[in-house]
């Protein structure tokens, strides 16, 4: 039997791929949106677990350092570190902030951290360590620094003593490690004017400036500009210990909060990035929906231009499931054509992207189902009209 | 003489109900013979395609019988689907236009009604080469539609009628659209394929180039036939 879907494609070649090409960027903008999630998610994951961290100690009741503010004493380490199961501790400190490199800025997310200790980036892929105490930084490639360079934060420059890869977080801002003291002054570090401001303030203020109390204006002054705080513990349980009950420990003594990496990961993308992903999944479906209005107007169209042979087979004959079959063979034809193109674009125009795009096989296996779901409830429509045509009308009359 | 091939009794066709209905045909009766071409004329809102489409099963007349081969059309118990294989089996149709497939070649566009009969794809398309070398369009026969001559076209859409080797061919006005000298060949064509595989043809034409031709003719006037005798003037 001859296949008319195959003979009236040939017939309109032309159209009927450029429609096709034209789902198929629909379903890669669909395809890339999917990856900008995937790579959200994938960012946070390999942010935590470079970390190297088996519990995250952050402050009571908080989610922890990424999904909001949380200062815990750098000193709490050590209570942490005196309690059975504990292997390792490390300070740890997230700011987001500008860094500029010369007339250029980055925004990143400056990690401070002790070297050596949970919380150092996991792998270089070039440079060295950072091993001076202070002004020394690792930068993620994606920050566009390179070994050498100087770049300034805050009032500091600071040399790039080695890079690193995939550290970004879940925002695609790329992570810039310094050591924690130098973070933890960089956190609360004011310009010269404001510094002198505060002191005239202070200077000013009778409760503080006491005439019969020497040393206490300065000590004042000394405790607002220090920070002893940092945003997290990174914990490293001994071998043999369940992270879950080490972390349960802490919650239970030390009046902090304590998340497991699985946990971690959980707050990360159920909170963090549970917006984005509402907000993708909203534009999923309009593309969806876009999709099959296109695909419906290009195959109702396609129907509708053919009504007259549609009668004419009807009278020769042809069963309407022979003409329906046709309808829907094409509209199919168009969603294969644009899960190709689609897949092949996303996988194009991905490297191009700022952000890290994931895209998943099984991601793409979905669109396919998806794509060739939307085609046929697409074809609906030109079946519909196609089955309304009284064969009759090829009579005239 | 042989049986009939086409048979009309007292066939009525009305459109709508109540007062405002009309009633195409009033009481058709008509009889063709196997290898016969008619011609069926009459003025325009006459009832010709009214009686045409209830010919080719694809409206059910109000009253009165249509026997085919033999069989009593709209019995009883009759489906659509059985309606859609009489189309197929045993009536072809010419329309006034071609109305060929545009996107199948002048081979595919005749072997499609075999195939649609069930015929494996060689043998239809076999009997479609062997009709359109009997109308001599076989060397057009890979043709796309649109390449073809109007006279090429005219060809194909009368093998594809004939490609089921029905008893019965209904033509719409098949040579309106042509100059003498084709509708003349058109007509010669019937007339030999009528006589070949003994096929009745009606021929619904205006075509005054045509209708001396014709042995039989029926007048077709406010919803009646009147017989009358043609010239039957030689078409060789």
């Amino acid at each position: 039997m001859i296949n008319l879907a195959i003979r009236d494609v040939r017939q309109s070649l032309g159209r009927y791929l450029l429609t096709g090409v034209g789902l198929g960027l629909l379903i890669g903008v669909t395809l890339t949106m999917a990856g900008v999630y995937r790579g959200m998610a994938d960012d946070a994951q390999t942010l935590l677990r470079s970390a190297g961290a088996d519990i995250w100690v952050v402050q009571q009741h908080t989610l922890g350092p990424f999904a909001e503010p949380s200062s815990i004493h750098d000193d709490a380490w050590r209570s942490i570190r005196g309690l059975p199961g504990v292997a390792e501790t490390g300070n740890v400190t997230f700011l987001t902030m500008q860094v500029a490199k010369g007339a250029q800025d980055v925004r990143a997310m400056v990690a401070g951290y002790e070297p050596g200790r949970p919380g150092e980036p996991a792998f270089l892929i070039a440079g060295r360590p950072v091993t001076r105490s202070h002004y020394e930084a690792i930068a993620d490639a994606q920050s566009g620094f390179a070994v050498g360079d100087r770049i300034r934060i805050r009032r500091h420059e600071y040399t790039v003593v080695g890079l690193t890869r995939r550290m970004v977080t879940s925002g695609g801002d790329p992570m810039i490690f310094i050591p924690l003291k130098d973070a933890q002054e960089a956190q609360f570090l004011k310009d010269n004017d404001a510094v002198r401001e505060e002191r005239n303030r202070l200077a000013q203020n009778p409760a503080i400036n006491r005439p019969g109390v020497p040393g206490l204006l300065e000590a004042v002054g000394e405790l607002q500009t220090a920070n002893r705080y940092v945003n997290a513990v990174l914990v490293r349980v001994a071998p043999g210990w369940d992270a879950g009950e080490v972390a349960a420990e802490i919650r239970r003594w030390r009046r902090l909060q304590a998340f497991t990496s699985a946990e971690m990961e959980q707050v990360l993308v159920g909170t963090v990035i549970e917006r984005a992903a509402k907000q993708i999944g909203l534009f999923l479906v309009i593309l969806t929906i876009v999709s099959i209005a296109i695909v419906a107007f290009i195959i109702y169209s396609m129907t509708a231009g053919k009504l007259r042979e549609i009668a004419v087979l009807k009278l020769i004959g042809t069963r309407n499931r022979t003409i329906a079959a046709m309808i829907l063979q094409e509209a199919l034809g168009l969603g294969v054509i644009g899960f190709f193109v689609g897949r092949h674009a996303a996988q194009l125009w991905a490297p191009v992207f700022p952000r890290h795009i994931l895209l998943l096989p099984e991601d793409a296996l979905r669109a396919l189902v998806l794509a060739l779901t939307a085609c046929t409830l697409a074809s609906l429509i030109g079946i519909r009209l196609a089955l309304r045509v009284d064969p009759a009308e090829a009579i005239g009359g | 003489m042989a049986e009939p091939a086409i048979v009309l009794e007292r066939l009525v066709k009305r459109y709508g109900k109540g007062p405002t209905a009309v009633e195409a045909l009033k009481g058709v009766d008509m009889a063709v013979h196997p290898g016969e071409v008619v011609g069926l004329i009459g003025p325009s809102g006459s009832g010709k395609t009214t009686l045409l489409k209830c010919l080719g099963a694809v409206i059910e007349p109000t009253a009165g019988k249509i026997t085919l081969g033999g069989e009593v059309t709209f019995d009883q118990g009759w489906k659509v689907r059985d309606l859609r294989a009489l189309r197929r089996d045993r009536i072809g149709f010419i329309f006034q236009a071609p109305y060929l497939i545009p996107f199948l070649d002048a081979t595919e566009n005749v072997a499609l009604l075999p195939m649609l009969a069930g015929r494996p794809d060689a043998v239809a398309r076999a009997r479609a080469l062997e009709i359109l070398g009997t109308l001599d369009v076989a060397h057009r026969a890979a043709a796309r539609i649109s390449a073809l001559s109007g006279g090429e076209q005219q060809r194909v859409a009368i093998a594809r009628a004939l490609a089921n080797k029905p008893p019965i061919v209904l033509a719409d006005e098949p040579t309106a659209p042509l100059d003498s000298e084709r509708a003349l060949t058109v007509m010669r064509i019937l007339n030999r394929l009528a006589c070949d595989y003994g096929t009745a043809i009606i021929v619904v034409t205006h075509d005054e180039k045509i209708i001396p031709t014709f042995r039989r003719i029926f007048h077709i006037r406010d919803g009646r036939t009147v017989e009358e005798r043609g010239d039957g003037r030689p078409l060789y």
